[in-house]
């Protein structure tokens, strides 16, 4: 167990971390996220609202779908991304991360105070009553589906139901962080410990830990916030520019919307890659090189991807050296290893499209 | 050279090894000490997926690193119970680093050094008193 954002958290459970990533993408892993924390922002404004500060199109979603979307600082860089739910039009619900809540709400609540003054109408509940859990892999549909008689079936990536498990009032999310497909279910705490059993009475379920969903966001390609996107990235050197939506790409209508609207026309000067590397494997704040020895950026994160069987890392170099194929070098300990950019992300993904 | 398993219900130690309390053994037979890390040192790591090792030639001295240990999770550095030149070093883990968790003592053994000082090797533990200390550990 080790200290995590005022949690307690697990690394791992009975099962390495080898054993334990693979083992999710070839069953099916349940992962206790109550760490996370959850948002509702009510009120007849409140997409207007959240739009000054995050840079999605959230007035075009669809009642019951959601997206990743990143929340921005004035000069454009990540104060946290945050997957976004429209609930319908008068309830937008939010996942932010535990290492960010107390920034983020009190970066939420101060531009909703503005916001209100001048007459909005919004309000948000902070969902501490609720804990979730993160169900990923390719027996999670299955499973889940003989506890509920909602059809899953016509749930895709992205969309979001307030359905019972098991008789459990849960608001279910058909994402995650694993590049899988799966679930984030979000369920009264009273009742968190009977959904949890009920899940892991399931054919083959194992519990997953910090360790492991690291490994598997970093084989999906996914950032970690803290590392691979921080308030000095934008969303465009961070490769989710599609997360900006068309119309607010052209309005750039958001807090930092200026900054971005002038680095898109400039074009960005160094963008995140992913990175295939022989020999060690490259942690945060390897140094990138060129073949000929100038440095060109750093590690964000890296590891050994238990599922490829080789060294993976995600990190920042001038944009020019970020085409895939491109051949590079990684600072591992005073030696120089072969590192190649390469397509993320580095595994397959299996989102439940239809 | 024979050597006698003891295992507990943490992990498993030799009897014919001496230990440092950073968790690396040290077997030594005619002045060459074969070095590696402990069954309750891999356990704790982790699956190893990369270990780097000194070259033949180096020399190394009791107490300071002589290599690192990377697992799925992190890099952890492995100090030399002894002080030597290093003479061998395990080719085998460069393409099997697992064998360091499956093997500890035997397939996965680090480095072999020609001890400089054989009576540094008085204050290293014997596997009882390196038992003990695992177990206060936890």
């Amino acid at each position: 167990m080790v200290p995590f954002a005022g949690w307690s958290m697990p690394i791992q459970y009975k099962d390495s971390i080898m054993e334990s990533t693979i083992w999710c993408r070839e069953n099916g892993s349940l992962f206790d996220v109550s760490h996370m924390c959850g948002v509702s922002l009510k009120g007849k404004d409140a997409t207007s609202f959240l739009e000054k500060i995050v840079v999605g199109d959230i007035a075009s979603l669809a009642d019951g779908t959601g997206t990743l979307s990143v929340i921005t600082n004035e000069k454009g860089g990540a104060i946290d991304d945050t997957v976004i739910t429209k609930v319908n039009s008068d309830h937008l619900y939010l996942v932010v991360n535990a290492g960010c809540r107390e920034k983020d709400l009190n970066h939420i609540e101060g531009h909703m105070a503005e916001f209100k003054a001048k007459g909005g109408d919004v309000n948000w509940e902070i969902h501490d009553e609720r804990s979730l859990l993160a169900f990923q892999g390719p027996k999670a549909a299955g499973i889940l589906q003989g506890m509920t008689k909602s059809e899953l079936n016509t749930m895709y990536f992205g969309q979001f139901r307030m359905i019972d498990l098991n008789g459990i009032p849960c608001w279910v999310t058909r994402t995650g962080y694993t590049g899988e497909d799966g679930f984030e279910i979000s369920a009264p705490d009273e009742r968190t410990l009977e959904l949890t059993e009920a899940i892991m009475a399931g054919e083959g379920m194992r519990l997953c830990g910090l360790g492991a969903r690291d490994s598997l966001r970093l084989e999906a390609g996914l950032c970690l916030y803290g590392n691979d996107l921080t308030q000095d990235i934008t969303p465009l050197e961070a490769g989710l520019a599609w997360t900006i939506g068309k119309r607010r790409r052209e309005a750039w209508d958001f807090l930092g919307g200026d900054v971005l609207k002038a680095q898109h026309a400039a074009g960005i000067k160094k963008r995140r890659v992913g990175l295939v590397i022989k020999g060690a494997p490259a942690r945060s704040h390897a140094e990138i090189q060129t073949a000929d020895g100038q440095t060109i950026g750093e590690v964000t994160s890296g590891g050994f991807s238990p599922n490829l069987k080789k060294n993976i890392a995600m990190g920042y170099v001038e944009k020019k050296f970020g085409k895939a194929g491109t051949e590079l070098k990684v600072l591992v300990r005073g030696k120089l290893n072969d590192a190649v950019v390469t397509k993320m992300p580095f595994v397959q993904t299996t989102y439940f499209k239809g | 050279m024979p050597l006698t398993v003891r295992s507990s219900a943490f992990s498993t130690v030799i009897d014919g090894a001496k230990y440092a309390e950073s968790h690396e053994f040290v077997t030594i037979e005619d002045g060459v000490g074969t070095v590696g890390i402990t069954d309750f040192a891999q356990s704790e790591l982790g699956d190893v997926v990369y270990v780097d090792l000194p070259e033949v030639g180096a020399t190394v001295s009791k107490k300071e690193t002589f290599g690192v240990v990377e697992s799925v999770k992190a890099a952890s550095d492995v100090y030399s119970p002894v002080s030597g030149e290093v003479v061998a070093v395990n080719e085998e883990l460069a393409d099997n680093p697992a064998l360091v968790n499956s093997s500890p003592f035997e397939d996965g053994w680090m480095m072999k050094v020609k001890l400089s000082e054989p009576s540094e090797t008085d204050s290293l533990l014997d596997a009882s008193a390196y038992k003990a200390h695992c177990e206060a550990d936890h």
